[in-house]
């Protein structure tokens, strides 16, 4: 047997952990965010290079790469969105390259170098403006998400006791649903309740959708980790001298708590370009003609055999946005030392 | 006593749950502004939204309204399909078993592959091969699972033709929702070999991570130590010493998994059109069935709880250091 490698394991599991633990610390191991679904499943934050990485080193290779991704995908997402990238319009039709693409049965068409969607709107421009949509809907949701349930999880992770056991359980009673479901649920909801004039803008109902089904989970993560601070001595101290709790939370645990909150942050908003991806093949996504990445699949995924360069081109994009997300996630996460323990 | 006391928390919490989930759907219909039969059938005629309207009791009080709900879901009755009549427990029967072959597949992958993976990974720590395998899990955890079902129905379905990328044949757990469906097991394999793959693997780099971890912690123990001592082979010390103690929280995680792989293989048998309850979801919302809607939810949410504490408990049955800390 070969020498086996410190690799920094700290959870003792001699004592066997409960069921209940055990989810916990999966929540936690995986990003917290884990709450549902191989979908909504993201970044074992532990994974891949984290471990060989040590606080303090120069950030790698991929480090550099999901950066440089994902300033490309922000820097294509602006210019999409104030008309620069879109030469007018995204919505464009060109009958010539209808279907047209690499991969595709019809072979390419000449001047559109990623092909055309169905309706022979040129693919570049719609993919940028998509990712302008996904990334306001991702972002949107998470920062309602962290506004609510990073507000509910200080708060319930500093105060403790009665407040605490009610927070949780609220926490832990939302969660009892699939997301999805739930997400799904509350989109046909709002979109019910906005009527057909539309109150609310469809981009409006899914970052409302997916930011209340984030809430339980940001707030849970939050909470555990404002706990761990709040018992450290200089809570104590600044207590001792006399500071009111609204001031120690605010002054003391909160800037403690930001760092892991950050990291998370970037892993949420991974989750929540997935999540209107999925929300978007189940049909209640950012209404056409706006392009998201979600409903640029959704809308195609009948062509893939004949066309697969429409799907695939939007599902790459995802992935690679994902994967850098996490990555991003994961060094914030290894630069701040963030552990959450305390539960 | 300690036991009795857990049981007895856990069911509380059970009830809890199932309140707030069927109040939830509830309300999620009748908060809707205006009349609600107009959003339930939105294309129903005026003949049609009479019956709706008895139906729902909207002339009671909102709390009598819920009762009634209550008391109908106990008695299985879900509502009915407003385009068709049809009952919704009669769909719910066809395309519910459907989901839970499907789930069970995708454990049974995922557990075939992540349990050797993470054996390898935990005994070679921190090897080239190790570090392979982990950048590949990381990778897999950002890929979505509806971009893997895309790829895999278009390269393994479309362009290698290995198998169909869409359809459904019954298998074993469809008789005895609906006695009409008599089993074909290797078409119902063919069907659903490539869904349950994709749902797989996330969950083999999530299962693999968590088994490494734990293994990694086991192999430092004492006994791991004695055993080699006794010259015992590295294949039987790691397969039969150290998996078994390792293995705990892993066997948990993918229990209460099997609750939110519900979740998952919705959007995947939308993308395989493979009838179970995702892809009902997905027609009722496209051809807005409030009532059908409604009752899915409720269904896959009651499962998901049920699934979550049946595990719970186990658990505690199961693990004699846990009951015996209790005990104590």
């Amino acid at each position: 047997m070969p020498e086996l490698p410190d690799t920094g394991v700290d959870d003792e599991i001699g004592s066997g952990p409960t069921a209940t633990e055990a989810f916990e610390r999966e929540q936690h191991e995986f990003g917290g965010v884990a709450g549902d679904s191989g979908l909504l499943q993201v970044g074992a934050i532990e994974a891949g290079p984290a471990s060989t990485r040590r606080r303090g080193a120069g950030l790698g290779f991929g480090a550099w790469a999901a950066i440089g991704w994902m300033g490309f995908i922000i820097l294509i997402a602006v210019l999409a969105k104030v008309g620069i990238l879109t030469w007018g319009d995204a919505n464009e039709s060109f009958a010539s390259c209808a279907r047209k693409g690499p991969l595709a049965d019809e072979g390419g068409a000449k001047g559109f170098l990623l092909g055309c969607d169905s309706n022979g709107r040129d693919m570049i421009p719609r993919l940028a403006l998509g990712a302008w949509t996904s990334l306001l809907v991702a972002v949107g949701a998470v920062t309602l998400g962290f506004i609510i349930g990073g507000t509910l999880g200080l708060i319930a992770g500093f105060t403790g006791g009665k407040t605490d056991t009610i927070l949780t359980g609220m926490f832990n009673v939302l969660l009892s649903v699939p997301v999805i479901i739930m997400a799904l649920a509350l989109v046909a909801f709002l979109q019910g309740a906005s009527g057909e004039e539309g109150a609310l803008s469809p981009e409006m109902i899914l970052i409302i959708a997916i930011g209340v089904v984030a809430i339980p989970l940001i707030g849970r993560i939050t909470r555990a980790s404002s706990l761990t601070w709040a018992q450290r001595e200089f809570v104590l101290a600044s207590r001792a001298q006399g500071a009111k709790s609204r001031r120690i939370m605010i002054r003391e645990v909160l800037p403690n708590v930001l760092p892991a909150m950050f990291s998370i942050a970037l892993l949420a908003i991974g989750i929540a370009i997935v999540a209107e991806g999925a929300l978007a093949i189940l049909g209640v996504g950012v209404r056409p003609p706006t392009p998201s990445w979600g409903n640029m699949i959704a809308l195609d995924r009948g062509n893939l055999f004949k066309s697969p360069h429409i799907v695939f081109e939007a599902s790459l994009l995802i992935f690679f946005t994902v994967l850098s997300l996490n990555l991003l996630g994961d060094v914030v996460r290894a630069r701040f030392d963030v552990r959450e323990g305390g539960l | 006593m300690e036991l009795t006391k857990t049981v007895a928390k856990r069911l509380l919490q059970l009830v809890i749950v199932l309140l707030f989930v069927t109040m939830f759907t509830f309300l999620l219909i009748r908060l809707l502004p205006g009349d609600p039969t107009t959003t339930i059938i939105p294309f129903g005629t005026d003949a049609q939204r009479a019956v709706l309207r008895q139906d729902l009791g909207l002339d009671k009080p909102l709390y009598e309204q819920y009762a009634d709900y209550l008391t109908n879901l106990l008695q299985g009755d879900l509502g009915k399909q407003y385009n068709s009549g049809r009952p919704v427990i009669d769909l719910v029967s066809q395309s519910l078993p459907v989901s839970l072959q499907l789930m069970i597949y995708a454990q049974f992958i995922a557990l075939l592959f992540a349990i050797p993976l993470g054996i390898f990974t935990a005994y070679r720590a921190g090897t080239r091969s190790d570090k392979a395998i982990n950048t590949s899990a990381f990778a897999l955890l950002a890929l979505p699972n509806f971009v893997l079902a895309l790829f895999l129905s278009y390269f393994v379905g479309a362009q290698l033709k290995w198998l169909p990328t869409g359809g459904y044949a019954p298998g074993w757990l469809d008789q005895f929702f609906d006695s009409s469906r008599s089993p074909d097991l290797i078409e119902h394999a063919r069907y659903l070999l490539l869904p349950a793959i994709t749902l797989a693997v996330g969950q083999i780099a999530v299962y693999m991570r968590l088994l490494r971890s734990d293994m990694i912690a086991t192999l430092q123990e004492n006994f791991i130590t004695m055993a080699k001592a006794k010259g015992l082979s590295n294949q039987r010390i790691l397969w039969r010493h150290a998996l078994r103690p390792s293995s705990l929280t892993l066997l948990t995680v993918a229990g209460l998994n099997v609750g939110t792989l519900i979740g998952g293989a919705v959007v995947i048998e939308v993308i395989y059109g493979i009838p179970g309850m995702g892809l009902k979801i997905y027609q009722a919302v496209f051809s807005k069935e409030y009532v059908e809607l409604q009752s899915y939810v409720v269904v896959i949410a009651v499962l998901f709880v049920l699934v979550n504490f049946f595990v719970d408990f186990l658990y505690t049955v199961l693990d004699p250091r846990i009951r015996r800390a209790r005990a104590s």
